[in-house]
């Protein structure tokens, strides 16, 4: 071989990996570490439905669904009230926020999308949807509670409202703007008034997507507890809208600092229930989502 | 009809009728409602911060600043200050930013950068969305009866070792900082990850085309250039999840321990302004509703603050710019 | 009525007697914001004709047949300035409400775009939004037939009008549009979605309309012009002024208009010089 051709074999690129170069040292390390991420951040999900399922399948029996809570020293009870509770001032933040989200949103995706008020107000519905929950809650002290002069179920309700309205709207919002253009165009070339245009062609084609929008608000909602701690407060005993009212939320939060095993226990029955209420209505919402698609 | 003569039409032949009173009225009021409650959108918000900022009046002239920079908690004498609380919102906001960030940032490289199969990816993506579905109260259970039982030997281990730290001075006993800011990141990582999902996926395929046509690993690709690329949507997203952090509540008032002290050390009970609320609500006295509303209004000034900054950014780095 | 006739005379040299002029549409100008889009241009329709409108992309041809029923209202920055008479009214005048023009002019859109309801309640739509009253079933029936649609879909009425074909669609679109018997019907480009079998099955169907109606098209397919349209008008682009503002260049009976141009421009253009 002459120099020349040996040269040349030398010179000679490999096409093939190399797994003790620096670049696939670094691949390698990056992928397993992003992996080990990955696999990290499920942990708490399954962690938290495992020790629901485990603590909390124990004490659920058909009777906590009916029951009061049971007072310090006694055996059994259960949390009837806070459901019951929990119902009615969701179902009334409901019948505040989804009519309000929706018929803003009407405004905001199709009434007058670029104008300043609309744009002044989709701002303020995003800023809402970071307000901390705690401070809705304060919102409804201030205005519910201090004016009425007592806790009540309708404090409780209008604060979870407040959480609910963005949510609603930004979410009806992106619904009815994805309602097709052409669509539209067909309602109002028929000589539809805006009006009709919407409630006879847009609204049933958002309608999947608003509900997703609902659910999730909803499922938001029944999860709060700091907007009811000082509007609502709690009970032991049943719902009366006009004194402090028992949530599930609420339950959890205040056994959780007992000292009584019973109470406890209670207090990972109660967030057996509030979980799989919250994670039934977000996985419909998503079926829902994905079915209109 | 079935005869291909058909008689020509005229003026007025037309089933076409003018809107009844009824429609019109119907429109009207429709559309009036409509912006009604557009308006009320805006109303709302000032209202809040009217009412709460109202309210907290009266503690700033009985008070002024000294509410800021004092430490002090004590309704017997009547002092009040809530700077540990300020202090401990941001440090344990910052904590689960960081970690919450990583690994948000970390999740969304791994759901968009072709890991994993579609179906893989989706199972993945809906888990990671779950995590934001547990009620805080459930976190705030789990971690007092799992979480903290679960760190404390890493806690001891750290404390014991590199006490000389400042972070890991002192022992855990229990609620503190650490297990809250713990908690407080689990919550912030779905939000992370799924703005900074949305980053990733604006990249447009003909980025991706050239980077990979440069002959680079797909690490290569991923630090040097889509990383770049998406910074301005994961910063928007770190800055999201940090307001939703700093406005957490119920973790925080179940794990931090509620003790009103300044403290480097991670192990150390402390307080925050939404914990605080939390607990002292209930049973405050008039005048301490005051202060308390002075603390509603320096959370809500600070989230705001955050959030519209997070919101702009995820609005100018958008393709297409702002909406 | 005495404007009709001078823009009749100016305009619409030979077949269309005055008197025949259902529509005279006159474009001053059409703004979108500070943008001039189309310019001077005289559009007068003649009953139970087909008036086809052709020209480059960009010449404002939609725009101007869009401006018919108003449709543009819905743009927020559209103005129009000039008038269209129908049957002697100004469709602009002010006390004229868009939404009744509407009822009165149907239009057909380019995409087909049925709504998510069933064929039958596509096809009742507008007769229910007028409030009609009397057998609904007869009208649809009429409407799909006019169509020529009926035998393809008189057994699966309740289906959603969304599974048709584009064809079928584009048809249950025009028999949703004559439903409540209009005696104007614009169309803008109502084939350019469609396969040449569907394109050739709504152009027989636009030649059976003309008997009843009154049809407007826009079409970008010269050829379509050709074989359909009894009157054709061609738009151009002027970008002398930097803008790109349309305006009417000729109007006349299609084929005097493709055999003997009177203007440079529509000469150049029919010859393919520019598109």
């Amino acid at each position: 071989m002459t120099a020349r051709q040996v040269d040349n074999e030398l010179r000679k690129p490999s096409f093939e990996k190399n797994p003790y170069e620096r670049r696939a040292l670094q691949s390698y390390v990056l992928s397993t570490l992003t992996v080990g991420m990955a696999i990290l951040a499920c942990f708490p999900l399954f962690s938290v439905i495992l020790m629901l399922l485990y603590r909390g399948g124990q004490r659920l029996a058909l009777t906590v669904f009916y029951s009061l809570p049971p007072t310090a020293f006694e055996d059994g009870g259960g949390f009837g009230n806070a459901i019951l509770g929990t119902l009615f001032m969701v179902g009334l933040a409901g019948l505040i926020s989804i009519p309000f989200g929706i018929l803003a949103a009407i405004f905001l995706a199709e009434l007058g999308p670029h104008r300043k008020l609309s744009q002044a107000a989709r701002f303020c519905a995003k800023t809402l949807t970071g307000l901390p929950s705690i401070l809705a809650g304060v919102f409804a002290y201030a205005s519910v509670v201090l004016v009425m002069g007592h806790y009540s179920a309708w404090a409780g309700g209008i604060a979870l409202s407040l959480l609910m309205i963005p949510i609603v709207m930004l979410t009806a919002e992106e619904a009815i703007k994805m309602v097709p253009r052409g669509m539209k165009e067909a309602a109002y070339g028929m000589g539809c008034t805006p009006a009709q245009a919407m409630m006879k062609v847009s609204l049933p084609v958002a309608m999947p997507g608003i509900i997703t929008g609902v659910f999730l608000a909803v499922a938001r909602a029944a999860g709060e507890t700091a907007p009811l701690l000082f509007t609502a407060l709690f009970s032991d005993y049943w719902l009366e809208v006009n004194q402090p009212t028992a949530s599930l939320a609420v339950l959890i939060y205040n056994y959780s600092g007992s000292p009584f095993a019973n109470l406890i226990e209670l207090a990972w029955s109660a967030s057996l229930v509030l979980v799989l209420l919250v994670l039934v209505l977000n996985i419909a919402s998503r079926l829902i989502g994905q079915r209109n698609k | 009809m079935g005869s291909p003569k058909e008689t020509p039409r005229k003026w007025g032949d037309s089933f076409a009728t003018p809107p009844s009173f009824g429609d019109v009225v119907f429109d009207r009021v429709f559309r009036g409602v409509a912006y009604a409650f557009t308006v009320l959108t805006i109303l709302v918000l000032a209202y809040i911060v009217f009412e709460i900022g109202g309210k907290a009046l009266p503690a700033v002239k009985e008070y002024g600043m000294q509410l800021l920079s004092s430490s002090d908690w004590n309704v017997n004498r009547k002092v009040y200050g809530i700077l540990p609380e300020i202090w401990g919102t941001l440090y344990s906001s910052l904590f689960a930013l960081a970690v919450g960030g990583v690994f948000g940032v970390a999740i969304a490289i791994f759901l968009t950068q072709d890991f994993l199969p579609h179906k893989v990816e989706i199972v993945l993506k809906n888990i990671i969305e779950m995590l934001a579905a547990i009620p805080s109260v459930v976190y705030g259970l789990w971690g007092i009866f799992v979480l903290i039982p679960i760190i404390r030997p890493l806690a001891d281990f750290l404390h014991e070792y590199l006490g000389w730290i400042p972070f890991f001075g002192t022992k855990l006993n229990g609620p503190g900082l650490f297990p809250a800011s713990l908690v407080l990141s689990i919550m912030i990582l779905p939000t992370v990850a799924a703005v900074s999902q949305d980053a990733f996926r604006a990249i447009p395929l003909k980025t991706k085309e050239a980077v990979y046509g440069m002959g680079t690993t797909r690490w290569e690709a991923i630090l040097r250039v889509m990383l770049p690329t998406a910074s301005g949507g994961i910063f928007g997203a770190l800055v999201l999840g940090f307001g939703r952090a700093l406005g957490e509540t119920m973790a925080l008032a179940m794990l931090v321990g509620n003790s009103n002290q300044i403290s480097l050390s991670l192990f150390s009970p402390a307080n925050t302004l939404a914990a605080l609320l939390a607990l002292n609500f209930p049973e405050a006295g008039p005048m301490e509703v005051q202060v308390l509303m002075f603390a509603a209004i320096v959370l809500l000034v600070i989230t705001l603050v955050v959030n519209v900054i997070g919101q702009l950014i995820i609005n100018f780095t958008r393709p297409g710019g702002a909406r | 009525m005495d404007t009709v006739a001078n823009t009749a005379e100016a305009y619409a040299p030979a077949a269309c007697r005055d008197n025949d002029v259902i529509l005279d549409c006159r474009v001053d100008n059409i703004y979108y914001g500070d943008f001039l889009a189309v310019r001077d241009s005289r559009v007068p329709i003649c009953r139970n004709e087909i008036t086809g409108f052709i020209g480059p992309s960009g010449c404002g041809k939609s725009t101007v047949l869009r401006s018919i029923n108003r449709m543009n209202d819905l743009i927020r920055s559209f103005r129009f300035e000039g008038s269209v008479h129908y049957h002697g009214i100004d469709m602009y005048g002010p006390k004229v409400d868009p939404v009744v023009v509407r009822r009165h002019i149907g239009m057909v859109f380019q995409q087909p775009n049925p709504f998510a309801l069933s064929i039958f309640e596509n096809v009742a739509f507008g007769l229910r939004l007028n409030r009609f009253k009397g057998n609904m079933m007869e009208k649809v029936e009429k409407a799909l037939r006019g169509a020529a649609l009926w035998d393809e879909v008189k057994d699966i009425l309740k289906r959603s009008g969304l599974s048709l074909s584009g064809g079928q669609q584009q048809r249950l679109c025009i028999a949703r549009a004559i439903a409540t018997e209009p005696s104007v019907l614009l169309m803008d480009e109502p084939c350019s979605a469609l396969d040449p079998i569907a394109t050739r099955q709504i152009e027989e169907l636009m030649v059976r309309l003309k008997e009843k109606y009154t049809l407007v098209i826009v079409t970008h397919n010269m050829q379509q012009a050709l074989r359909v349209a009894d009157q054709t008008a061609f738009f151009s682009v002027d970008i002398s002024q930097g803008g790109r503002t349309g305006h009417l260049v000729e109007m006349g009976p299609t084929r005097r208009l493709f055999d003997d141009p009177q203007e440079t421009l529509t000469r150049e253009y029919l010859q393919g010089e520019f598109s």
